[in-house]
């Protein structure tokens, strides 16, 4: 099940942008998930101009209103939240920071993953040993229990939040790429390059790296949706962007006191959360049967 | 075996200092006096002062880490400032309530996933492949705590059949645990699905087959037994998303638990419980999986030499 196993070089039929464009558009699941989530990425950037009302502003008349009752300009759609604001808005402009903390940790980790992953293997011995053993201690602690202690340290905001997310998943990066360098370093190729002078960094950078992108990709869809949900949770026990930015997990926490009067302060918005995460995860999926369906499950 | 065994704890007990480093630096990762984060917001510069020079934080860095090992080892974590009392006690009476609530997770999990994720690779592609499968895909997208929410809202406020809050007796722990081993059962039954079918094709089972063995010896002497070593891997791997699935889990239910005291220690910035239940909860996730690695090199000999 290691992904690492057996990877042999991609040689260029099996990689060709012909086939591989082909099979991609063939996919269903690519496209319609890829679809959905092109729309919300889009709401979420459009959001100063599609969001009905100002996230931000209370209005205690229409404290706890009832959603699917909406007023002639689209707001209340989904009802209001305790201090009166839309929670359609709200959920637009949280879309935001979900799609943000999950791409840019995604991407943080990837690249502190591979790198460290390249180094390991490339460099064995004493480099690999460090940095396995710094990733087997990194395990060693559950991941949101160690963002919430690093949050609890460094104080809440979005930074420290993309920071503290993407340091905790760069393990699985490493440990793929290494085995992946591990089983290309032998490879007559690199030996060829060597041979004829091309220095080591270049062989690191140009002909390992372009045969391991695709694990990385693969890996990276999938981490995704991980990555918004552990967001999600910090927002939710308040330690994830500080009130009142609107954030999906800050949302659910703020409706969880009126759930008998006000049932859809917390279900929308949690509802919005997993249909997002399942749009995330069908792409991954859908991605990695194009892209290496040795690594399906 | 026992060469293995050996091996495997070493390994642990390394993974454990370096654990160590990483919670003794906690403290010192605060942008500002770490000393500050043990003291009440207006404390006078002498108490600060003073308090440095008796906890060691005016010795170097090395000196400290010393010193915070050796404590720890004698089970000196330092003194809760919420509670006042030494942190490491507290952490101990809350976690037999977690033990609890993450091992009964796991159990309802692995309960529900295993004929599940059979039955889909048994059935493919009927009802039950499809209603399973869907099952799974939403289990992991969907977030702990919102589940937990939605069973409250349905069980306890519109139903009033199950409490919606605290540790009791069984009508207390379903919920929580159902909501916190869902992901976990998601992931579980799509890896047993996955590997049921893998080896359902094999050449092994067709032999069982074809001796004329009745279908429910075939699948449970031949084909379970290689299914379950990606199975002990992946819960393996898992557990750590299971313990901090249950920081949250008991925030929403009020299960008194290490994971609420994390959360509350933090708004109340009581540092020595959050370094205490960080090492503890390492700790109680190091030990387990050392007994899955034992489980898999038992399953698997051939893992004990590699």
């Amino acid at each position: 099940m290691s992904f690492g196993a057996a990877i042999r070089p991609l040689t260029s039929r099996r990689l060709s942008s012909a086939s591989l464009r082909g099979r991609f558009f063939r996919s269903r699941r690519v496209i319609i998930a890829g679809i959905f989530l092109l729309i919300i990425v889009l709401i979420a950037i459009a959001a100063p101009l599609l969001s009905p009302a100002n996230p931000l502003k209370n209005d205690l008349d229409n404290r706890l209103r009832p959603p699917f009752e909406p007023l002639p300009d689209g707001r209340f759609l989904l009802g209001g939240d305790v201090l009166g604001r839309d929670i359609l808005s709200r959920a637009i402009w949280g879309a935001r920071i979900s799609l943000l903390v999950g791409i840019i940790a995604v991407f943080v980790a990837g690249s502190v993953g591979v790198t460290l992953g390249l180094l390991a293997g490339f460099f064995g011995g004493g480099t690999d040993d460090l940095i396995m053993r710094i990733a087997d201690v990194q395990l060693a602690i559950p991941t949101l229990l160690l963002a919430i202690a690093l949050i609890g340290v460094l104080g809440p905001s979005l930074h420290n939040l993309i920071l503290v997310l993407g340091i905790s998943g760069w393990v699985i990066y490493a440990r793929t790429i290494r085995g992946v360098v591990l089983s290309l370093r032998e490879a007559q190729f690199v030996e060829a390059a060597r041979s004829i002078g091309v220095p080591t960094g270049r062989i690191m950078i140009v002909h390992i790296l372009r045969n391991v992108w695709t694990p990385v990709i693969v890996i990276a869809t999938q981490q995704m949706g991980g990555m918004m949900i552990a967001e999600s949770a910090l927002s939710f026990l308040g330690m994830g962007v500080p009130p009142p930015e609107a954030t999906w997990g800050g949302m659910i926490a703020e409706g969880r006191n009126y759930l008998s009067t006000a049932w859809h302060a917390t279900t929308l918005p949690g509802v919005i959360l997993v249909v997002t995460v399942l749009a995330v995860n069908f792409f991954g999926d859908g991605l990695r049967d194009v892209l290496d369906p040795r690594l399906r499950l | 075996m026992t060469h293995f065994i050996i091996r495997r704890l070493l390994m642990s007990v390394l993974t454990l200092f370096g654990v160590s480093v990483i919670v003794f630096m906690l403290l010192h990762l605060s942008p500002g006096d770490p000393v500050l984060l043990l003291l009440p917001e207006d404390a006078p510069r002498e108490y600060v002062e003073r308090l440095r020079h008796e906890l060691g934080f005016d010795s170097p860095l090395y000196v400290q880490y010393g010193v915070f090992v050796i404590k720890a080892l004698q089970g000196d974590m330092g003194t809760s400032l919420f509670y006042k009392k030494p942190a490491m006690g507290i952490v101990l009476e809350f976690l037999p309530a977690t033990i609890q609530l993450t091992m009964a997770a796991l159990l309802i999990s692995l309960v529900v996933a295993f004929p599940m994720g059979i039955l889909s690779a048994i059935k493919r592609d009927s009802v039950w492949d499809y209603t399973g499968m869907f099952l799974a895909t939403i289990g992991q997208a969907t977030p702990v705590y919102w589940l937990g929410i939605m069973m409250i809202l349905v069980f306890s406020v519109k139903l009033h059949v199950l409490p919606s809050s605290g540790r009791g007796g069984l009508e207390n722990l379903i919920m929580p645990a159902i909501a916190l081993g869902a992901p976990l059962m998601a992931i579980v039954t799509r890896m047993i699905r996955s590997g049921m079918l893998d080896i359902l094709g094999e050449d092994y089972v067709r032999t069982a087959r074809a001796k004329g063995l009745p279908e429910w010896v075939v699948l449970y002497r031949h084909a379970m037994r290689n299914m379950l070593i990606p199975v002990v891997t992946v819960v393996g791997l898992q557990l750590g998303s299971l313990l901090g699935g249950a920081v949250i889990t008991e925030t929403v239910f009020a299960w008194p638990g290490v994971g609420r005291a994390v959360v509350t220690a933090i708004g109340a910035r009581d540092y020595p419980l959050v370094q205490a239940a960080t090492l503890l909860v390492s700790l109680y996730f190091v030990v387990i999986n050392l007994l899955l690695d034992i489980l898999y090199a038992w399953l698997d000999p051939r893992i004990r030499f590699s």
